[in-house]
């Protein structure tokens, strides 16, 4: 990820002034920031803002499309699907839904991958061994393979697709994690902790954790945009959150129908959600990457 | 050498046992096998004769060895939904996807490595931009959404290309398309840093010092050495393709081995799921394997490294 090259084009280190400090929040990303906050406002509010029932449609009104178009109504202003339930009130539940999935399998994975990826680091021996054989397997495994292959045993639920997710991506943070601790447990304080009779518990949540708590920030960040698409990969697939739940990705799959009689209204807009979502995601990922990488900043 | 060889092939024979008994654990472990082999709704006389027939009454490391005993002899176990071996489906559809993985990699080759090249020697400038914006869309879109827009403009508005099937070059286009494109990012990415990465390398500077036109230089001293982790990344990347295409081959309904995988789901035909989703790690594993062992065989420092 850090490339010598992106090391290069990075602004010498100047002393901290109001103005460098200033430059500091400078490139911070404006508008992905504002569409997340959004998202998560809608996702949050959504019982109040959705105009009708996400679940219940009225089948005198299907395949409405959108108010601009001839055949449209007010009423249902980004149109109907095929069971005549509103596509802006699903879009909003939809919210929720790629939200609690997506952060809370980011967390999930992340405390997990962490965790291992420090135990892994610091007692070394056959732990480390098992930890890392492990950790190699299951990255050799296509992540989305492996997330169907769960998904198709243990059947869709909404919080089976977290439990799914963090299992599928801990590993990432166990790999990044232990390279770290590797270097910190040759460290100073650490030794310094040793000697002061610190056991090896508190060793790795007091003075360990804190100092890789940046890396699985950064990862988490970078991972939240995966998440979702996998999310979205499996409700497509029908394995994923189950239906009636409006969740994007099932959208997509129930707009399929729809789509060779030309109901684009089905297709288009929730792929635009999943989009705007995990390029402003990707988008505070990259930032958060230069600014809390400790390589990128050169330290 | 050998040493190595036999250290990376032990290494790889250890990933395999594991990724066998991951498989193996999570079959067992999320509940009983013989629910996902019949039909909901069977009575508990079924479930049992299941039992029976499978071994599943038999203690778990009996199953585990009866499983790799099959496994061994190359026997995936039999399909319920097509009533013949996985290994046969698998391998009927196995030159379908090598061939919509083969047109998808050329694809996102010739997308990724000029831009990421044009990017590199333009750096921070309009083509620079340009591209990164390129690779933070190829990364942000999902796959089959993709497929599933230029099935709304290619075939439902211009009427220019099937929506799905295979047979014709015009089938493959599409899924080709919306499969490579995420990839032609990820090689746009690397061919940036690794052309980044050379040109700021000494002997470059000595190529200009010598007062070699630019485009030479680019061309054939940063280029040719650049194009060596591109290479690398891509003889992976066609892998994962074949593995992961499943949700393109599902909107396009391309017969190839993703589409197994989601028939497998949707028929609850569970040797199928399990077979494919072991036959494509085991795949990745050996890839692994063998481009350790080539650079091994190129770059003598690695083999010395523990």
């Amino acid at each position: 990820m850090s490339t010598p090259a992106d090391v290069i084009s990075l602004p010498s280190p100047q002393p901290v002034t109001t103005r460098s400090r200033l430059r500091w929040l400078g490139s911070f990303p404006v508008i992905p920031t504002t569409i997340l906050v959004i998202i998560a406002l809608v996702a949050l509010f959504a019982d109040q803002l959705a105009p009708h029932d996400p679940e219940i449609g009225s089948l005198t009104a299907r395949f409405k499309p959108p108010f601009w178009q001839t055949g449209g109504t007010t009423k249902y202003l980004l149109g109907t699907d095929q069971l005549g339930r509103d596509v802006l009130s699903r879009l909003i539940f939809g919210a929720r839904v790629s939200m609690v999935v997506g952060l809370t399998a980011v967390v999930f994975a992340g405390v997990l991958g962490t965790f291992l990826g420090i135990v892994s680091g610091y007692l070394g021996g056959w732990v480390d061994q098992v930890i890392m054989r492990i950790t190699d397997t299951w990255l050799a495994l296509p992540a989305l393979t492996f997330a169907i292959f769960l998904a198709a045993i243990v059947g869709p639920s909404m919080w089976n697709i977290v439990f799914i997710l963090g299992l599928t991506y801990w590993t990432r943070y166990a790999r990044v994690v232990r390279g770290e601790v590797l270097s910190l447990r040759e460290r100073e304080f650490v030794r310094l902790a040793v000697v002061a009779g610190c056991s090896k518990w508190t060793i790795m949540m007091r003075h360990i954790l804190p100092n890789v708590v940046n890396s699985a920030v950064v990862l988490a960040s970078l991972m939240l945009g995966v998440v979702i698409i996998t999310e979205a990969t499996l409700s497509f697939l029908g394995i994923g959150v189950p239906p009636p739940q409006p969740a994007w990705g099932l959208m997509l799959s129930d707009g399929k129908q729809g789509l060779m009689v030309g109901y684009w209204w089905l297709t288009v807009f929730p792929g635009c959600c999943i989009m705007l979502m995990v390029l402003s995601a990707n988008l505070l990922g990259d930032w958060l990457r230069v600014k809390l990488d400790p390589q990128l900043r050169q330290l | 050498m050998a040493q190595f060889i036999s250290r990376r092939v032990g290494y790889c024979l250890l990933s395999l046992l594991l990724l066998s008994l991951t498989i193996f654990f999570f079959v067992r472990v999320t509940g009983d096998p013989a629910a996902l082999l019949v039909e909901p709704g069977a009575s508990a006389a079924d479930i049992a004769a299941i039992h029976e027939r499978f071994g599943l009454d038999r203690p778990l490391w009996e199953q585990y060895g009866l499983f790799m005993w099959a496994l061994a002899h190359g026997d995936l176990g039999q399909s319920f939904y097509y009533q013949t071996p996985v290994s046969e489906l698998y391998l009927s559809r196995l030159p379908y996807s090598l061939l919509l993985a083969a047109a998808a990699m050329v694809f996102s080759l010739v997308i990724g490595i000029p831009s990421g090249v044009l990017a590199s020697v333009r750096v921070g400038r309009f083509w620079d931009s340009a591209g990164k914006l390129f690779a933070l869309l190829g990364l942000s879109l999902p796959s089959f959404w993709v497929g599933l827009v230029l099935i709304l403009i290619f075939s439902v508005y211009l009427r220019w290309l099937p929506s799905s099937g295979a047979g014709t070059p015009a089938h493959l286009i599409m899924p080709a398309f919306a499969l490579g494109w995420y990839f032609a990012a990820a090689h746009m990415r690397l061919t940036r840093s690794s052309m980044l990465d050379v040109l700021g390398s000494e002997y470059i500077k000595l190529a200009r010092l010598k007062g070699l036109p630019e485009a030479l230089v680019i061309a054939k001293h940063a280029f040719k050495n650049a194009l060596i982790p591109v290479i690398t990344l891509a003889g992976i990347n066609l892998v994962i393709m074949i593995n992961v295409a499943v949700v393109v081959e599902t909107v396009f309904a391309w017969p190839g081995i993703g589409r197994l995988l989601y028939e497998g789901i949707t028929f609850r035909d569970f040797p199928v799921v399990q077979g494919v989703v072991l036959l494509g790690g085991a795949m990745i594993i050996v890839v692994n394997l063998a481009i350790d062992i080539m650079y091994a065989v190129i770059d003598p420092r690695i083999r010395l490294e523990r």
